[in-house]
C-alpha cells in the first residue's frame, strides 16, 4: 500500500489528525506523512479542508436546498458550459451531473427560504438552457461527509472486562 | 442445610479485579481500555437477519447442535479459510458463545487427576474451567523474549509432556501474540509425540494483522486431536448475541453435545440467524473493522514507545501488553483509574507471568485512545 493510500482515508476521516498521529497510525515517518500531504495538495487530489457542521446547533440556522435541474443542450452549449455558469454563483454549495430523471443535482444555501427561492427563480431558472427546476428544502441532516450527527455517547459496555 | 461451596468451587478464587471493577463503576468519566469488546456494532446485514427472524417468530429451540444451515455455513467458512473439512452433522457444535464450548470441552474430557497444560499469559477462564472439571493445571509460561509465542523449549520445561490437554489461544488474549505455521510446527510435533489433545481457542482468528491466521488443526496429525473454539463476538462484533462453536472429531462433539443438551439445549436462535448472515455476507465489514483495529494498534504501540514503556509489538487480537511501570500491576491499575479515570486490566489477572504487565485494548475509538494514552503518560510522569 502506497503512502498516499495509507494517508488519504485518514485525512478523509479527520483532516485535523496531526502529522504525528497520522505517522503513528500508518507506521510512516512524520517527514513522509508531511511530504505525502504536500504532494496530495499540489497534485490537486486534496482540494481543501472544511469543518463538518451540525447546522441545527448554530444560530441563525442557514437554509439549504437540494435542487433538481433539467437542461436542454444545443450545438454550442454542453453540460460543462452550464455547470461552469452555475458553479460561479456563491449560493451554490455543490453541483453534480447525475444520471436519471434530471440532469444536475445542485446544493444551494441561504439565510432564509425566501432568499433561496429568489435565487432559484431569479438567477437559476432564467438560464436559457434550464427547462425545469425542482427544489427540495433540507429539513433535517442526519449524516454529512460520512459523519453521523448524534450524541455518540451511547457506549454502555462494561468498564472492565472479567 | 447450608450453602457450603463444593470443594471444586473452592479451587476457583473470586475475580482478582473485583475491587477494581467497583472503582470503575463509581466513576462516570472513565475511558475504558479494559473491556475486550469491539466498539463497533454488528454488521447491519446480521442485525437485519436477527430482526427478521424475530418478526417471523423464529424463536423456538433449534437442534441441539445448532441450525443445520448455520453448521453448513461454518463448515464452508472453515473450508474457504483453511482448506480444512469438517462434517456439518457430526463435527460442529454451535454453542452460547465460545465460552460455553470451552466449558463443555473441559467437562467432557477430564476426570479428577487429569492434567491440563495452559499456555500463559492467557484468557482467564481456562484455569477455572479446568479446575471445575476436577483437573490439575500446569502453567506453560511463554516469555517476552520469545514474543509470547509457544516454543518447544517452553513446553518441555513446563512439564506439559505429562498433561492430557494443551490449551492455547492464538491470536492471544492478552498479549496480542500470533503464531505462524512454521512456529506452530514444533508445537504440533511435541503434541503428537506426547499424545496430547489440544484445545485451540481461535476466537481472534480474523484479527491477525501481519499474516493470515493458521489453525493448528491444519497441521499434520492435528485435526483428529484438536477441539477448535471460535465464535462471532470478536470478528463480527456480536458479543452480546452469545454465539460460538466448536469443531472437533465426531466422538468429541458427541460428548460435548451430551452436556450441552442438558444445560443449554441449544444456542440462542436469534443469534444463529444473525450468524448465518454474518458468514454469508459480512466479510467486507470484518475487513473494515480489521483495518481500523490495525491503525489503532499502530497508534497505541507507537505511543507506548514514545513513553519509553516496553510493549511487545502485538500482531493479533485487539490488545497490547505493555510492561507495567510499577511492580504491582493491580495497584497501578487501581491508581490509574482513581487518579486519571483510565481503565486497563492488571496483567496478573491473566495468570503467572502477567503481573508485571497491563492489558490495554484498542477496541475503542481513536479519540478516546488518544486521550487515555495522554492521561497514562501524564500519570507515569
Amino acid at each position: 500500500m502506497s503512502s498516499r493510500e495509507k494517508i488519504l482515508p485518514l485525512l478523509r476521516e479527520n483532516a485535523r489528525y496531526s502529522t504525528e498521529d497520522l505517522a503513528r497510525q500508518t507506521g510512516l515517518d512524520v517527514e513522509e506523512v508531511e511530504a505525502t500531504i504536500h504532494e496530495l495538495e499540489s497534485d490537486g487530489v486534496v482540494h481543501g479542508y472544511r469543518a463538518i457542521v451540525d447546522r441545527n446547533q448554530i444560530e441563525p440556522e442557514r437554509v439549504r436546498a437540494s435542487v433538481e435541474l433539467n437542461v436542454t443542450l444545443d450545438r454550442e452549449t454542453g453540460y460543462d458550459d452550464i455547470a461552469q455558469r452555475l458553479a460561479k454563483f456563491p449560493e451554490v454549495e455543490g453541483l453534480r451531473l447525475v444520471s436519471g430523471d434530471y440532469d444536475f443535482a445542485m446544493d444551494v444555501e441561504g439565510d432564509s427560504m425566501r432568499e433561496v427561492s429568489n435565487f432559484i427563480s431569479e438567477q437559476v431558472a432564467p438560464v436559457p438552457e434550464i427547462t425545469q427546476t425542482v427544489t427540495h428544502y433540507i429539513m433535517e441532516t442526519y449524516k454529512e461527509g460520512g459523519v453521523e450527527f448524534e450524541d455518540g455517547d451511547d457506549d454502555d459496555r462494561l468498564s472492565v472486562s472479567p | 442445610m447450608s450453602f457450603e461451596e463444593s470443594e471444586r468451587l473452592e479451587t476457583v478464587p473470586p475475580s482478582g479485579i473485583r475491587r477494581y471493577f467497583e472503582l470503575a463503576e463509581e466513576q462516570d468519566d472513565i475511558i475504558s481500555l479494559g473491556v475486550g469488546e469491539p466498539d463497533f456494532a454488528p454488521p447491519w446485514a446480521a442485525r437485519d437477519a436477527a430482526i427478521e427472524s424475530l418478526e417471523r417468530g423464529k424463536t423456538s429451540y433449534t437442534p441441539n447442535r445448532g441450525l443445520r444451515e448455520l453448521r453448513e455455513e461454518i463448515v464452508a467458512h472453515v473450508h474457504d479459510r483453511y482448506d480444512l473439512d469438517y462434517d456439518a452433522d457430526e463435527e460442529v457444535l454451535v454453542t452460547a458463545g465460545a465460552s460455553e464450548a470451552v466449558d463443555l470441552a473441559f467437562r467432557a474430557f477430564h476426570d479428577p487427576g487429569d492434567t491440563v497444560a495452559v499456555v500463559q499469559p492467557s484468557y482467564l477462564s481456562y484455569v477455572p474451567a479446568a479446575r471445575l472439571a476436577g483437573a490439575d493445571v500446569v502453567d506453560v509460561q511463554t516469555r517476552r523474549e520469545d514474543e509470547f509465542k509457544l516454543t518447544r523449549e517452553v513446553l518441555e520445561a513446563s512439564g506439559a509432556a505429562e498433561a492430557d490437554t494443551l490449551v492455547l489461544c492464538y491470536p492471544n488474549n492478552p498479549t496480542g501474540a500470533t503464531m505462524t505455521r512454521e512456529e506452530l510446527e514444533p508445537v504440533a510435533e511435541f503434541v503428537r509425540e506426547h499424545d496430547l489433545r489440544v484445545f485451540a481457542d481461535e476466537i481472534y482468528a480474523a484479527l491477525s494483522y501481519e499474516h493470515d491466521h493458521t489453525s493448528i488443526a491444519t497441521l499434520p496429525g492435528m485435526r483428529e486431536r484438536t477441539v477448535v473454539f471460535n465464535g462471532f463476538s470478536k470478528a463480527y462484533a456480536m458479543t452480546g448475541l452469545r454465539l460460538g462453536y466448536a469443531l472437533a472429531p465426531p466422538e468429541a462433539i458427541e460428548s460435548m453435545n451430551r452436556i450441552h443438551q442438558y444445560t443449554m439445549l441449544s444456542a440462542p436462535t436469534t443469534a444463529q440467524h444473525a450468524a448465518i448472515e454474518a458468514l454469508r455476507n459480512c466479510e467486507d465489514d470484518v475487513a473494515e473493522m480489521r483495518e481500523q483495529y490495525d491503525r489503532r494498534r499502530n497508534f497505541v504501540l507507537s505511543r507506548f514507545e514514545e513513553m519509553g514503556i516496553d510493549c511487545f509489538p502485538a500482531s493479533g487480537a485487539f490488545y497490547v501488553f505493555p510492561e507495567c511501570p510499577w511492580d504491582d500491576s493491580e495497584a497501578f491499575a487501581e491508581a490509574l483509574i482513581e487518579e486519571q479515570g483510565v481503565a486497563v486490566v492488571p496483567g496478573g489477572v491473566f495468570g503467572n507471568g502477567g503481573e508485571s504487565h497491563l492489558r490495554v485494548t484498542y477496541a475503542t475509538g481513536l479519540d478516546d485512545l488518544k486521550e487515555a494514552l495522554a492521561r497514562i503518560e501524564q500519570f507515569i510522569d
